[in-house]
């Protein structure tokens, strides 16, 4: 390998760039402006900082450092050097808590201290490209070599300070001559990037009365050019707020020589230096009386310019810049109020803000399209950039919904008077369709748009066709969106735009939901209607539609999905074609191998069915996978790992402590019911089917995918004993539902309240998982109790690490739902724990789980994918069932017509 | 080495797929993760791929030979979870364990790569020793309710993967990859580690780093834009920075438009075969991956190409023969390669 030699002894980016990064780059060219260090996360410069670290108080002292990137720092100094403390253990602590503040972590890091091991502790804590603050050759050249080498390996850039074995540089000449030294030595020695290196030339208080220091600022100056023309790469930085030491207790003063001496600082070449960024005046708003003060002791252009300063000084005591306060936004303008309430999503003022409003404005109506809806187009604005999340939007939608309330009585007051109507960008009507109680993502959908000012009609759920289609033309609506969850109702939505055809309708068709995609809509319902019938992904995406269906983009729109669509169609007809299957009986002839002779299937504790009335809810809350949840709001990433994210981690925290609250308070006031019943029957396979012993049968499909060597064609039936093994196996089923959500989430949407709406039936739905899961667990360990000795946690629950399966009718394994009646028949569902299904076969209430059982170890999940007409014809004919009904259930699954 | 940087001047270098995807096929049972020294052992070990170096050499033996036969220039050797962190898992993280597996994963890798050199000496092919992220992570806490703790330290990842480094390169390595970094920290711990390895052994050896965007908001797990990631490990001399896994080619296209244009290195993808499907498994097509991957080669964005996730190595004679129709991305101003 000695031919690498040659490769690696190149020198690293030659272009003497500054690179560093936090989460994001900091790119520092010679074009680049002067870049702020900042200084008040250091426990020497900063009282305030030094206290709440020694006093622990991190949550506090994160948020100096969010101050400080919020005031333009553009790198962050953190120092921790301080006797009472540990260093070392606080530096740690502090860079490990930024990195989780995305807003702070962006910026690089500056590790300050004097200590090596503090330093390096630093370095071990910061994923990006940071600075060390500082090493020197104080010590001699063995400690700088060894420290210089080792920020190389943890690829930092590094301050260097003017001082060596003899001291710190105070002079123009020993400046330069220790920079020289140990720029040398870096980049010859140590074969440190030259660009990585920032020289700190001692910046020292002027006009301290002591003569020896009148011309510490020029020195400066004057070094900093000299290593800027003479050390290629080199960049220059240092502590400003030290040169106005003196001047302690007068910020108006200490703000001018900090500007000045930056001004004059950059002019000889200074790249960066430690500020507190929100301290620093604009060079050119220094009263010019003030300026040529400091400037004749900057510059030491005068004997006397430290007494006229000193004197000057006097008559400018000031306090200088102020910071605003958090809550100064209650001092502003009434309009300024309401769009803070509205971006914030905060309700506490809310009703006195509208009431001040009211009587500003001569029109109720005005306040609505005067500042409430300027306040709701920044938060549109906002979501549409991705700088808000849905749990902010709805809150804001909340403050939006309270606010008109509070107006409606005098809108309505107004309106018999005059007769005048809202204006508003247009009607949309919202339904689920027919057989279908999932209005989750339809009412998230609802209350965007609504935020967009548009005028939604809310039909509800389980809606018909008919209904939709007359209440559209009652209300005048411009735009229909049907939405749905579950397979069946895909059919439903073809029949919705059948109707619309029928009735010779044009209004634009929205499709959106969870089974629906864009492939279906563009191959089955688009083929049905002659208006626009578009896919929409996500309430983000409903806006954008909406006012481009409702505006001039309106035929290019159309024409644009219209193209999109027909490509899909053709794509869809030719991947068809293309999927490779096999014929049912050469499927059933592969089906899983399972050796039966070495199986013995355990015979449950309890046979039959067992109910549970009224199930602990803080047991059940044990076993929730939150990570659904998120997705419901949008708000993708793994639980817990969400909350570490950069963008939406905040939000979602948020969202999770206020799902908490409301657990908690749901479990006080018991308004959930979660109920469940299981099922336990002595059953076999035979052939396809799995047959009870008191006669019932479940069919079961097969895959027909052609699969590679040594892949089974698989079916539910495979888990069960075949008839022929004389063995006597077991098929399970159950059914679980938390009652009670449906009704709270009305008495919110009563109340404006979409946000706890949506709130508490995803909560529901949540507990129904975790009800389904927790049963699972109990009938492993116990009501069959094959897996009696099982031990797992809940992480290990939701990847599914247990033995045996529980899949529901209607989903990948066994897609038909036409199974869930005969399942609950066998578990008396409807009467045991009052769970009923919708002619959709939906489960009402929405919040419920059902299926089956399996207990053999190879039991896996899996999806079924496309069945041909030969199992079609053979299922038919077992299920004894019409075969044009069992191919509308099945349409998903269709692999031919 | 000077023959990589002569190959990658004249044409877009091949490294390999997916060596789980290929597992896979075989229908492993415990048994096949055992050899008579494991036979005893208390927890189950299936799933552990990277035994199977010497458990079952002959399966990954054939792996090797199939992504070389279908036009792989490197193959990476079976190590992804190759270090006493990930193993901890299965009980195996002591010094003699990981030393086995990566030490006889790069040695079998090795032999398949000399054989091929030998048939076909015009066309050497080579091994890198592939590290993967661990399974923890040192700049994010695991822990919701305390966001300052870790679950592992720098120093725990440094001397974890210097243990790596030491028995891939001992086995026969001619490239170290540290790959789908998800946090740019662990990444650091690991560049540090061959910087130290390889400085004791008075040796340079070729470095490949590989990241991770996440999704589409183009950061890593860890929260860093692709900028920023390039920037925190640019400190040492890299032959080459890419990308890899996580997203299939098209989603990964502007993240490696962005390393194509500010990086010193040679740039590398090995993107997954598309995004899974809702049950977890890549259905993208060798010719779907193929016209993906020839836009890439059309805007000169790569030197390296191979694939992750799902990727086969119908895939990667797919992706070998694209790449021979285009000259690789111009490395004239790569200060730091050549």
């Amino acid at each position: 390998m000695e031919v690498e030699n040659d490769l690696m002894s190149e020198k690293l980016n030659t272009d003497y760039i500054l690179r560093l990064s936090g989460l994001e780059p900091l790119v520092v060219t010679a074009e680049s402006n002067f870049v702020n260090v900042g200084e008040r996360t250091n426990v020497t410069g900063s009282a305030r900082f030094k206290r709440l670290i020694l006093e622990e108080q991190y949550d506090t002292a994160l948020e100096v450092a969010l101050d400080q990137v919020r005031s333009g720092a553009q790198i962050l100094d953190v120092n921790m050097d301080e006797g009472m403390l540990d260093g070392k253990a606080a530096m740690v602590k502090f860079l490990n808590l930024i990195a989780s503040e995305p807003e702070i972590a962006r910026i690089p890091i500056m590790i300050d201290s004097s200590k090596w091991d503090i330093i390096e502790a630093g370095l071990q804590c910061i994923q990006g490209k940071g600075v060390v603050n500082s090493i020197s050759l104080k010590e001699g050249e063995e400690p700088f070599l060894y420290q210089a080498n080792k920020v190389r390996q943890y690829g930092a850039a590094v301050v260097v300070m003017a001082f060596d074995e003899n001291g710190q540089a105070d002079t123009y000449e020993r400046r330069i001559e220790i920079c020289k030294r140990s720029y040398d030595l870096l980049v010859d020695t140590v074969g440190f990037n030259p660009a990585d290196i920032i020289f700190d030339p001692n910046i020292f208080p002027v006009a301290t009365g002591i003569s020896e220091h009148d011309n510490y600022a020029v020195d400066f100056f004057k070094a900093t050019k000299w290593i800027k023309e003479n050390l290629p790469g080199a960049k220059v930085s240092g502590g400003v707020s030290n040169v106005s030491f003196s001047f302690r207790g007068n910020n108006a003063v200490r703000e001018a020589m900090h500007s000045a001496f930056l001004y004059h600082g950059i002019q000889s070449g200074m790249d960066m230096g430690i500020v507190n960024a929100g301290m620093i005046e604009v060079y050119d708003e220094i009263p010019k009386d003030l300026l040529e003060h400091v400037e004749d002791v900057l510059l030491n252009r005068r004997s006397d310019a430290t007494e006229r300063l000193l004197a000057f000084a006097e008559k400018v005591k000031g306090s200088g810049k102020v910071k605003v306060e958090d809550n100064e936004w209650r001092k502003t303008t009434v309009e300024e109020r309401l769009k803070h309430a509205l971006v914030k999503g905060i309700v506490d003022y809310i009703e006195e803000d509208t009431e001040e409003a009211r009587q500003k404005y001569d029109r109720p109506l005005h306040v609505i399209e005067g500042p409430l809806m300027d306040g709701m187009n920044v938060v549109g604005d906002l979501f549409g950039a991705g700088k808000m999340f849905l749990p902010q939007v709805v809150k804001s939608a909340r403050v939006m919904k309270k606010s008109v309330a509070y107006l409606i009585p005098y809108l309505e007051e107004e309106k018999r008077l005059s007769g005048a109507e809202m204006s508003s960008k247009g009607k949309i009507l919202l339904a689920t369709v027919k057989g279908d109680v999932h209005d989750i993502g339809k009412n998230i959908v609802g209350v965007v748009l609504a935020c967009n000012n548009y005028d939604i009609v809310d039909l509800g759920v389980m809606v018909p066709a008919e209904k939709i289609l007359d209440e559209a033309a009652k209300v005048g609506a411009d735009i229909i969106g049907l939405s749905g969850l579950i397979t069946p109702s895909l059919d439903e939505m073809v029949h919705v735009a059948e109707e619309m055809e029928r009735r010779k309708l044009s209004t634009p068709l929205l499709i959106g939901g969870a089974t629906t995609s864009r492939v279906h809509t563009a191959v089955k319902i688009a083929p049905k209607y002659s208006g626009p019938a578009i896919h929409v992904l996500d309430a983000s995406k409903s806006v954008g539609v909406a006012s481009d269906l409702l505006g001039t983009k309106k035929d290019a729109l159309v024409a644009n999905v219209k193209g999109e669509y027909d490509q899909l169609r053709e794509d869809h007809e030719n991947r068809r074609s293309e999927k490779a299957h096999v014929s049912f009986k050469a499927a059933c002839n592969n089906r899983t191998k399972i050796d039966w002779s070495a199986f013995e299937p355990t015979t449950p504790n309890h046979v039959g069915i067992k109910v549970f009335d009224d199930v602990d809810l803080e047991e059940i809350r044990k076993y929730i996978d939150w990570t659904p949840f998120f997705n419901t709001w949008m708000l993708k990433g793994k639980f817990p790992n969400i909350f570490e994210n950069p963008t939406v981690g905040k939000e979602a925290k948020k969202l999770y402590d206020d799902a908490n609250v409301m657990i908690d308070q749901l479990i006080a006031d018991k308004k959930l019911v979660a109920k469940a019943v299981v099922g336990l029957w002595p059953a076999v396979a035979e052939g396809e089917d799995v047959v009870l012993e008191n006669g019932t049968k479940f069919h079961f499909l097969r895959q027909q995918g052609k699969k590679g060597s040594n892949l089974p064609n698989m079916s539910l039936a495979d888990f069960i004993a075949p008839k022929e093994t004389g063995k006597q196996d077991h098929l399970g089923g159950f059914a679980v539902s938390i009652f009670g959500a449906h009704e709270l989430a009305k008495a919110y949407e009563e109340d404006h309240d979409d946000y706890n709406s949506i709130l508490v039936k995803a909560i529901a739905d949540r507990f129904a998982e975790a009800l389904a899961e927790m049963m699972h667990e109990k009938v492993r360990k116990e009501i069959w109790g094959y897996a009696s000795e099982e031990i797992l946690d809940n992480e290990s629950l939701i990847k599914e690490k247990y033995e045996g399966i529980r899949p529901a009718p209607g989903y990948p394994a066994c897609p038909d739902h036409t199974e869930k009646p005969i399942l609950f028949e066998l578990l008396e569902a409807e009467k045991s724990i009052g769970v009923e299904l919708t002619e959709s076969m939906a489960m009402y209430p929405a919040s419920s789980v059902s299926g089956f059982y399996f207990s053999h170890p190879e039991s896996k999940y899996f999806g079924l994918g496309k069945v041909y007409e030969d199992q079609i014809d053979d299922y038919t004919k077992r299920k004894s069932m019409d075969k044009e009904m069992i191919e509308r259930w099945l349409a998903p699954n269709l692999g031919y017509k | 080495m000077s023959k990589l940087l002569e190959i990658a001047e004249e044409r877009v270098l091949v490294l390999d797929g997916a060596m789980g995807t290929m597992i896979q096929r075989h229908k492993l049972t415990e048994e096949d993760f055992r050899n008579d020294e494991l036979k005893d052992h208390p927890s189950p070990l299936k799933g552990n791929n990277d035994l199977l170096s010497f458990t079952r050499p002959d399966i990954i033996k054939e792996i090797h030979a199939l992504y070389f036969e279908a036009g792989a220039d490197i193959v990476e050797t079976n190590t992804f979870s190759g270090t006493t962190i990930a193993q901890a898992d299965y009980g195996l993280d002591t010094e003699y364990w990981v030393y086995k597996i990566n030490y006889e994963s790069a040695k079998i890798a090795r032999e398949v790569a000399d054989e091929f050199t030998a048939k076909e000496p015009n066309k050497p092919r080579f091994v890198a020793g592939s590290i993967g992220p661990t399974n923890r992570t040192a700049s994010l806490s695991p822990d919701v309710n305390d966001p300052g703790y870790r679950a592992v330290t720098f120093d725990q990842l440094k001397d974890a993967y210097r243990l790596q480094v030491r028995a891939l390169l001992e086995g026969g390595s001619d490239i170290l990859l540290v790959e789908t970094v998800f946090d740019t920290l662990n990444a650091k711990a690991a560049l540090m580690a061959i910087d130290e390895e390889c400085a004791d052994r008075g040796v340079k050896v070729p470095i490949m780093v590989s990241g991770t965007i996440t999704d589409a908001s183009g950061r890593t797990l860890s929260g860093q834009t692709t900028e920023a990631f390039l920037i925190s490990i640019s400190h040492m001399p890299l032959l080459s920075v890419g990308l890899n896994c996580a997203l299939g080619a098209s989603q990964l296209r502007p993240y490696l438009q962005t390393l194509s244009e500010k990086a010193n290195f040679l740039v590398s993808a090995h993107p997954n075969a598309g995004l899974p499907n809702e049950f977890g498994e890549y259905d993208q097509t060798p010719s779907e991956m193929g016209d993906q991957v020839e836009e890439y080669l059309q805007s000169s964005y790569v030197n390296i190409l191979g694939g992750c996730c799902g990727t086969t190595p119908e895939h990667i004679k797919e992706i070998a023969a694209r790449a021979a129709k285009y000259k690789p991305r111009k490395i004239d101003n790569v200060h730091a390669t050549v």
